[in-house]
C-alpha cells in the first residue's frame, strides 16, 4: 500500500515539473495556461489519491474520514481550477490580446 | 415558479386539482430530501464526530439549508429522470479522467520536446455545439477545460463555444466523442 501510494505521489510531483517547466518554455500568456491550470489539475489529483492511500491505510474510521476529506478537496479543486483558468482566459481575450501563433514556415524567433 | 406551476396544470393536471396540489407537494418534498442527504453526508465526513451534539448541529444545520435552497440545486423540472442522469454521471467520470490522462501525457511530451516551439500552433477556434440544456453546456465546457490542450473562452446560451487550442491534435477531437457523451448522460 506505501509502495503504490508513493508511485503516485511520485508520478504527481512529475506532473507538478511538467506544468513548472511548461510554464517557463511556452510562448505566450494562453499557452502558459495550459500547463498551468491543467498538468496542475492531474498532479494534485495523483498527489492527493497517493495521500488518501497512505493515510486509509490501517483502515481505522478517522483514518478513513482523513481520506475522504483529502478527496473532497481533489473534486472541489476539479470543479473551481477549470473555472478560474477560463476566467484568467476571458479576462485576457477581453482585454484584446491576441494569440501567439505559429511563424508561417523558418521562424525566425 | 408561477410559469413552472402555469405549464405544469396546462399539460398534465387539467382537471384533477386535488392530485395536482398532492404532486406539487411531493415535487418540493424531493428536491428537500435529497439536497438534504447530500449536506449530511458532506456534514459528516467533514465534522468526523459522531456524539449526540455534533448530529443535532448537523441536522439543524441542513434543514436550513436545504430548506433554503433546495430548489437551487435539483431542479423541479427534470425530475424523472434524475436517477439516470446521476447513473450516467458517474459513469462519465472515468472515461474524463482517463481523457484527462492522455491529454496531460500528451501536453507533457510537448512540454518536454527540445523543439516545442515547431509542434505547437495556438489558435482560437469557435465551434456550434447541439447541446441545449445550460447544465450540459455548462459540464461540456468544463470538461473541454479540464483536458488539456484546450480552454473554453466563451460560451453562449445558444451553445456556440470559443475554444483556444493548443494544437492541431487537440483541435481536431472537437466537438467530437465527448459532446456525445454529455448529450446521452444529459439525455438530449
Amino acid at each position: 500500500m506505501t509502495l503504490v501510494a508513493a508511485i503516485f505521489i511520485v508520478l504527481g510531483l512529475f506532473f507538478f515539473t511538467g506544468g513548472s517547466i511548461g510554464i517557463l518554455r511556452f510562448p505566450d500568456f494562453f499557452s502558459r495556461l495550459h500547463p498551468a491550470g491543467k498538468l496542475d489539475s492531474m498532479g494534485l489529483l495523483m498527489t492527493l489519491a497517493g495521500m488518501a492511500l497512505y493515510t486509509a491505510r490501517d483502515l481505522s474510521l478517522p483514518a478513513i474520514l482523513t481520506a475522504l476529506k483529502i478527496l473532497l478537496i481533489v473534486v472541489f479543486v476539479f470543479i473551481t481550477s477549470p473555472t478560474a483558468t477560463h476566467a484568467i482566459l476571458d479576462a485576457g481575450v477581453r482585454a484584446g490580446l491576441g494569440p501567439w501563433t505559429a511563424p508561417k514556415k523558418k521562424g525566425t524567433r | 415558479m408561477s410559469v413552472d406551476n402555469l405549464s405544469s396544470t396546462d399539460t398534465s393536471f387539467g382537471k384533477a386539482k386535488p392530485s395536482a396540489v398532492q404532486s406539487r407537494r411531493a415535487k418540493k418534498i424531493v428536491p428537500f430530501c435529497l439536497t438534504f442527504i447530500i449536506c449530511f453526508a458532506t456534514w459528516f465526513v467533514l465534522s468526523g464526530r459522531f456524539d449526540f451534539f455534533h448530529i443535532a448541529l448537523g441536522i439543524i444545520a441542513c434543514t436550513i439549508v436545504a430548506s433554503l435552497s433546495g430548489s437551487i440545486l435539483i431542479s423541479r423540472r427534470g425530475l424523472e429522470n434524475l436517477p439516470g442522469q446521476w447513473l450516467g454521471f458517474i459513469l462519465y467520470i472515468p472515461w474524463l479522467l482517463y481523457q484527462v490522462l492522455l491529454a496531460n501525457i500528451h501536453v507533457m511530451y510537448l512540454v518536454f520536446h527540445p523543439r516545442m516551439i515547431e509542434l505547437i500552433d495556438p489558435r482560437i477556434i469557435s465551434f456550434k455545439s447541439k447541446l441545449k440544456k445550460p447544465m450540459s453546456l455548462f459540464i461540456f465546457a468544463n470538461s473541454i477545460t479540464l483536458t488539456p490542450g484546450t480552454i473554453t473562452v466563451f460560451v453562449s446560451i445558444t451553445g456556440e463555444y470559443t475554444v483556444h487550442v493548443i494544437d492541431e491534435k487537440s483541435g481536431n477531437s472537437l466537438p467530437g466523442e465527448m459532446e456525445e457523451r454529455v448529450a446521452r448522460l444529459m439525455g438530449e
